[in-house]
């Protein structure tokens, strides 16, 4: 055997460590319920993505002979029938998840953006400039955003960017509080004082040992946010605040679907299903994920 | 416990003024007056009514004049009823809101917590399985969402409930919306009482209380209830601005003549001193009550009095 070979073997018969992730993938995926949710959304994102293409109906066009067609049509293609207006709600259902998606991803982003550098912030310098900035926080927390939000809807007139905006200012103030605790326990750490203790730079500890453990909780609630900014938005669209037609999301169609809902239950429950089973995928997503990453519950 | 009160109350104060400084600036930022109509007014007319709502002034004194008003607790008046002042369309739809809402809120407070302590009490079995599945499924589907399903079953299939109405505002009338309101608010709930209640009946001096003899029954009423409802209690605020806001959505849906109903007319007719008025009078309700809860842990944690 050469030194190579012996090398190898060596390194082969040595325990194999377990990364912090690793470790969390493999729990995330013995977690049945978010695993399938994972797969769930995954497709539900397919056929958002693909479905307008394959279908023959644009989600405008509309057909005054063909209003309130009972689904299944398949020679018509119209799989989930036609609303008032004889649109296809197929491609409807699809372009509006197209909208409710974007909102909650775009939106979660900016809460997060704004979130972390302000929480980071707070937590990292600490003493008064902290409480001052968390005094503010729990000012702005107290206030009753849903109506500030439809206040603003209903004076700056319905725009998708100003949907993305005020939904995202909402959700920033929970991000702060989660990651200016965590940065604070973390800080003070016996992980990151030997680090520092054995002549680690700042930026390495920051890199190395805050944000990977910061990671974990922001991931856990970004997704458990996109759902909640979905259901804001849809809020928002269902009392006509939201996007303009035609232009449509999930919950302009089941405003659109309620109206009708007892000659035309299908212009209901499509749109329906499709927003509850991705707030549904999006929650044990951030469930199984809160469980994975949490090292108390192993 | 005075210095507490007197801390919340400190810190209550400048989010009551945000929120009226944001309502007044966004009302007054909004295009177009509410004078707005298809045929535009003759200029003295149109000069007259403003000089009678005071739209004349520079913009700081109407600002003085509306904040003058409303600590007072005058809204000013309604510009689409303008027969009616803000007060008085509030007032009119407040007693109906207000059984609505706190039906709700009773109902997903019982319903809830007892969920939750059925699913702690049987941990990782079939019962607790069933009551998480249900709560998340609570929890993903929209109040507009669920109120419609509830009319297409309970109403439109079986008949046994109106699909709509405020008849009497009996117990027929209330219990779809309540119900429709509520039950977001009983997934939660759930999910919260059962999480504290499993950590509380792991700690030690449960324990003692089993080894003791005593049983369940008192082991969870006597001793485990009380901790394990804090974080129950401190979630009441945004239970309570939940309902507020679900209510908005389920009177437009069920037609019922609360507070509600007209934001959202006032909203679509621009309506802007009763969207305001709506917008501050519910926002000082959800801020008097996160205060109220503030106070009430205070006085039921003996650890946060200290601080």
């Amino acid at each position: 055997m050469n030194k190579v070979e012996t090398a190898l073997a060596v390194a082969a018969s040595a325990p194999v460590g377990r990364s912090l992730w690793a470790d969390a993938r493999r729990r995330l995926f013995a977690n049945r319920a978010a695993l399938l949710s994972i797969v769930v959304l995954a497709l539900m994102v397919l056929l958002i993505v693909f479905g307008p293409m394959v279908s023959p109906w644009s989600y405008d066009y509309i057909d005054f002979d063909g209003t309130w067609r009972a689904p299944p049509q398949i020679e018509g293609m119209h799989f989930f029938g036609t609303d008032q207006l004889g649109r296809d709600l197929f491609v409807r259902t699809l372009v509006g998840g197209r909208i409710s998606l974007m909102v909650g991803i775009v939106a979660t982003l900016v809460s997060l953006l704004i979130g972390v550098a302000y929480g980071a912030t707070a937590g990292y310098f600490g003493g008064r400039i902290d409480s001052l900035m968390m005094r503010g926080v729990d000012i702005l927390y107290a206030l009753p955003f849903m109506f500030l939000v439809i206040l603003l809807m209903v004076v700056f007139g319905r725009h998708l960017v100003l949907i993305f905006v005020a939904i995202g200012a909402i959700n920033w103030l929970d991000m702060a509080r989660i990651v200016r605790g965590q940065t604070l326990t973390l800080k003070n750490r016996e992980f990151v004082m030997a680090a520092r203790a054995s002549g680690v730079s700042n930026g390495r500890i920051i890199r190395r040992h805050i944000i990977p453990n910061l990671l974990g909780v922001v991931m856990v609630y970004v997704t458990l946010t996109i759902p909640q900014v979905i259901l804001v938005e849809s809020f928002l669209s269902f009392l006509g605040l939201g996007v303009q037609e035609p232009a449509t999301s999930w919950g302009a169609l089941v405003n659109e679907g309620a109206r009708d809902m007892d000659a035309a239950p299908w212009a209901l429950i499509f749109p329906a299903a499709f927003l509850a089973v991705t707030l549904f995928c999006f929650n044990f997503i951030g469930d199984g994920l809160r469980d994975a990453l949490d090292p108390k519950d192993r | 416990m005075l210095r507490l009160a007197l801390l919340r109350i400190a810190s209550a104060v400048p989010t009551l003024l945000l929120l009226l400084v944001l309502a007044f600036f966004m009302m007054r930022a909004a295009p177009g007056g509410p004078f707005d109509t298809e045929r535009s007014l003759p200029p003295e007319i149109l000069a007259k009514l403003e000089q009678a709502y005071h739209l004349d002034e520079p913009l700081w004194k109407q600002f003085a004049r509306y904040i003058g008003g409303a600590v007072q607790g005058d809204l000013g008046p309604s510009f689409q009823y303008s027969d009616f002042t803000v007060n008085q369309l509030i007032l009119q739809g407040l007693p109906v809101s207000l059984r609505v809402g706190l039906g709700a809120m009773v109902l997903a407070l019982l319903v809830g917590c007892g969920a939750g302590i059925v699913a702690a009490l049987r941990h990782n079995r079939f019962s607790d399985h069933a009551v998480m599945t249900l709560a998340m499924t609570g929890m993903s589907i929209p109040v507009f969402v669920i109120a419609p399903l509830l009319i297409l079953l309970f109403a439109v299939t079986l008949g046994w409930l109106p699909a709509g109405g405020w008849q009497n505002g009996g117990l027929r009338d209330m219990a779809l919306p309540v119900i429709a309101l509520a039950l977001p608010q009983i997934a939660i709930l759930a999910r919260l009482m059962r999480g504290s209640m499993i950590e509380v009946l792991n700690s030690n001096y449960i324990r003692t209380a089993r080894a003791k003899g005593l049983a369940t029954r008192t082991v969870v009423l006597r001793h485990a209830l009380r901790p394990a409802l804090m974080p129950v209690l401190s979630y009441l605020g945004p239970a309570a601005a939940g309902i507020i806001t679900g209510s908005v959505v389920i009177e437009q849906i069920f037609g019922i003549p609360g507070i509600g109903r007209y934001f959202v007319q006032a909203a679509l007719n621009r309506d802007y001193t009763l969207v305001m008025g709506v917008v501050v009078f519910y926002g000082t309700l959800i801020i008097l009550f996160n205060f109220l809860v503030d106070l009430l842990y205070g006085v039921l944690d003996p650890r946060v009095r200290a601080v």
